[in-house]
């Protein structure tokens, strides 16, 4: 099972690997942000997989929690910035 | 019997992760990648996180894994409405087909 554990988390890498072209190409600040919070998302999968591949789910289980919310934060606080950048409040 | 459904349950969540992940690469517009990532992510990571607790069995790591579950369910489509709630704000145009009346 740790094998299959093993390939998924690199499947899940290459998909990483993929959404980076819309963060490093992608017109405008809009979908580098979409890209981002993607990436944020696969991450949090692969922190969970990296814990079950090494026998150690108590230590990376709260880790990927934190990601989750620290993702969650930034993605709201970019977007609130970014709108206040036009002016609208 | 577990050790099946979890390996369904996580092959289905990395199918729905590519499907998102073709979304965001081929779609013409900031608002329909948003359409694609905002539902084919959030449902990929339920679906891998249940897996990962068919798995586990019932011990603390399988609840903490349920808590992520439930912060993603409430967090991600929050940041996916917030995103183009901002876009709209900042009076980005949605795409149009070409030849349609604005």
């Amino acid at each position: 099972m740790g094998d299959f554990f093993l390939a998924i988390a690199v499947i899940i890498g290459i998909l990483v690997i993929l959404s980076l072209y819309r963060v490093v190409y992608g017109p405008g600040v809009w979908n580098r942000l979409a890209g981002v919070n993607i990436i944020g998302t696969k991450t949090i999968v692969i922190l969970a997989l990296v814990g079950f591949i090494f026998d150690r789910v108590d230590m990376f289980v709260d880790i990927a929690l934190i990601y989750a919310m620290l993702n969650f934060v930034v993605v709201l606080i970019i977007a609130r910035y970014y709108t206040k950048e036009e002016g609208e409040g | 019997m577990a050790f099946f459904l979890a390996i369904i349950l996580i092959s289905l969540g990395t199918a729905l992760f590519f499907v998102g992940t073709v979304g965001l690469l081929r779609l013409p517009d900031f608002y329909t990648r948003l359409h694609a990532i905002g539902k084919c992510d959030t449902l990929g990571l339920i679906l891998l996180m249940l897996g990962l607790m068919v798995y586990e069995g019932f011990s603390l790591n399988a609840v903490k894994l349920l808590m992520i579950v439930v912060l993603i369910m409430i967090a991600n489509p929050t940041a996916t409405h917030a995103l183009a709630r901002a876009a709209i704000k900042a009076k980005l145009q949605p795409w149009q087909k070409e030849g349609s009346v604005q």
